[in-house]
């Protein structure tokens, strides 16, 4: 660069760096267009609510199981955080929408903002321990913290009803209208709602210029750090942003069994998260919700034939799908969905 | 107070015995082996089976405990661990979290959920008074029996040419195999040794730990403490640090009963972020 630039070719450089930041926004456009399988997706999720009415008493399981397997998405699959302690959001996420019913009003929809609140504080405060250290130590930070909160829940058994679990949580109607019934279509509903409007602002974040710096992040931070991407506050950013969804995920899991036991803070329920979400596949969004839906299928069908050694079923597929190669199924999938696209420009 | 020191000091050497060989796998070669409990559980039941209903003598169970878990390790190494070395952290994670969840459940099919007795012989039970201080003759037993294992296993990986070899492929892979070290064997055998000590220590701990087909979650923090907090450069911080964890453990839960386990996953936490190296490890 000279000192004083000429101006026309300043005003050249000018115009193809707006041409730059055109394609750029046009690029970021695209990965926020609704492609016809993401429309089909969600017009059968909602299309169930009328054709599995007998369903619905799992179908709200697998949504709330989708909005935590969504949650680790965004920082596995995104920024690239392995966690063994996602629990610890979920499970703050439940007693705070479980303690908020209880002790303040049972009304659902700021119980949600409520246990969204606990998450993101926990995760807030816990984020910070995550940015020293590799994989492993992040490991047994996320295992420990989530131990430490089990333990917290379990030994302050007069505010969190320990080891019997949290009991005497009533709801009320949701908007004031529509109560919580048996059949769990309400429930159902209800978590359906939340799941995509979850799923909506998190598509707006993975595809926001934020969300690619996370991107990066997970590639290489080092690199990251020296395109001057902001590492250690962005890291912190998602981890929050992610606790909120456990939080909400956890505070959905009170609305609709009105019971919460230790068991939303246990090691097993951060394996059974991972697990939905590599099942699913990671960082596209829709894993979580697949994966959630593989996994009770699956659960359902083993625990009818086993009922006490299901988990034994559990443990050997992730065993096998590990090692036959876990992103093979969205490999397939990629593939699959290539050759329609070639098939269709080939046509034209 | 000192009987409450000698039954933390029995029950932290009993730790050491549980994990050492994790500090070896998941420390020195980088494996995130989240089954190492199942091991330590094999080699448990190996011995309640043992005395219980076939009537053999405890002491000669115990070898035979090690037997099994590291004839399991082998096994499992050469099969399955030998295609996840060079795969992710998160698959590794995955792949062992399965293998415990089929561990625990399997467990529980072939021996029920209850917790297993174990009958100690009787010359191992009850308690002497030496100079003044009550000890159990069975916690003096275990530090006695793994006082000399971890003296041993300090010689092995340090004197030995089986231990400079260990090192030599654990610093390099590549440049080891280049100089003629047989480095998928190497691994494969500390693989077992540390899968077999595991199972010895199940069997130690058997009585005192509780054993139930939940042991390999249960007792996973411990183990990954003693890791994490030992640091992996010698045997003997995993051996410091697990004397610490039992001593905090045992005087914890004595103490202040109602804080229960809180204080060792805290004091995880709080050695994780200030030291991640762990406590006592040379600087990387």
């Amino acid at each position: 660069m000279t000192a004083r630039p000429d101006p026309a070719a300043s005003a050249a450089t000018d115009t193809a760096a707006a041409d730059t930041g055109r394609r750029v926004v046009r690029t970021m456009r695209r990965a926020l267009r609704w492609s016809l399988p993401e429309i089909l997706f969600w017009l059968v999720a909602f299309a169930s609510i009328f054709l599995l009415p007998g369903q619905h008493l799992i179908l709200t399981e697998i949504a709330i199981l989708a909005v935590f397997a969504l949650s680790i998405d965004l920082i596995l699959g995104y920024a690239g955080i392995v966690s063994l302690g996602h629990a610890a959001m979920y499970g703050a996420g439940a007693y705070a929408a479980g303690l908020y019913a209880i002790h303040v009003t049972g009304e659902p929809l700021t119980g949600l903002v409520v246990g969204a609140a606990a998450g993101a504080v926990i995760a807030f405060a816990t984020s910070f321990l995550l940015l020293r250290g590799g994989d492993l130590t992040r490991l047994m930070v996320t295992l420990g913290v989530a131990a430490v909160l089990f333990e917290i829940a379990n030994k302050a058994y007069r505010i969190t009803g320990g080891a019997d679990g949290l009991q005497g949580i009533w709801m009320d109607p949701i908007l004031g209208r529509f109560d919580f019934d048996l059949a769990g279509h309400t429930g159902y509903v209800y978590c359906l709602i939340v799941l995509f409007l979850l799923f909506l602002l998190a598509r707006l974040v993975v595809n926001s210029p934020f969300g690619i710096s996370l991107k990066a992040i997970r590639e290489n931070p080092l690199r990251a750090s020296a395109v001057g991407i902001p590492v250690n506050p962005r890291l912190v950013a998602i981890y929050t942003l992610a606790g909120a969804y456990a939080g909400v995920a956890g505070a959905l899991f009170t609305h609709t069994q009105q019971f919460i036991s230790l068991d939303a803070l246990a090691f097993q329920k951060s394996a059974d998260g991972l697990l939905v979400l590599i099942i699913g596949g990671t960082g596209y969004l829709y894993g979580g919700m697949i994966g959630a839906l593989a996994y009770k299928v699956i659960q359902d069908v083993i625990a009818n034939i086993t009922p006490q050694y299901w988990l034994f079923w559990i443990g050997l597929l992730m065993v096998v799908f590990v090692l036959w190669g876990r992103d093979k199924p969205q490999r397939i999938f990629a593939t699959l969905a290539a050759r329609l696209r070639h098939r269709r420009e080939g046509r034209e | 107070m000192v009987t409450l020191i000698f039954d933390g000091l029995a029950y932290g050497m009993l730790l050491f015995v549980l994990s050492c060989g994790l500090a070896v796998t998941l420390g020195l070669m980088n494996f995130i082996n989240l089954a190492h409990g199942a091991f330590a559980m094999a080699g448990g039941y190996a011995t309640v089976i043992l005395t219980n209903q076939m009537g053999m003598p405890f002491l000669w169970t115990l070898p035979l405990a090690f037997i099994v878990a590291a004839v399991a390790g082998f096994v499992l190494e050469r099969t399955l661990y030998v295609r996840m070395y060079a795969r992710s952290d998160l698959d590794q994670v995955l792949f062992t979290i399965g293998l415990v969840f089929m561990a625990v459940s399997g467990m529980d099919w072939l021996m029920g959920s209850q917790q297993q007795i174990l009958h100690l012989p009787s010359f191992l039970l009850g308690r002497v008074e030496v100079l003044g201080v009550n000890i159990g003759i069975y916690r003096a037993f275990l530090i006695a029996v793994c006082g000399v294992l971890a003296v041993v296993l300090q010689l092995l990986i340090t004197r030995t040419r089986f231990g400079s070899r260990l090192r030599a492929a654990v610093d390099d892979q590549r440049v080891a195999h280049g100089v003629g070290i047989p480095v998928k064997t190497v691994f494969a055998v500390t693989f077992a040794v540390g899968s077999g000590l595991a199972g010895l220590g199940g069997a130690l701990g058997a009585e005192i730990l509780g054993l139930t087909p939940n042991f390999p979650l249960e007792f996973l923090i411990y183990f990954l403490i003693v890791v994490s907090a030992g640091g992996t450069s010698s045997m003997l911080g995993p051996l410091y640090a697990s004397i610490l964890l039992g001593l905090a453990d045992v005087l914890g839960k004595y103490y202040i009963p109602t804080l229960g386990s809180f204080m060792i996953y805290a004091v995880l936490v709080i050695v994780l972020v200030v030291r991640p190296q762990g406590l006592f490890a040379r600087a990387a």
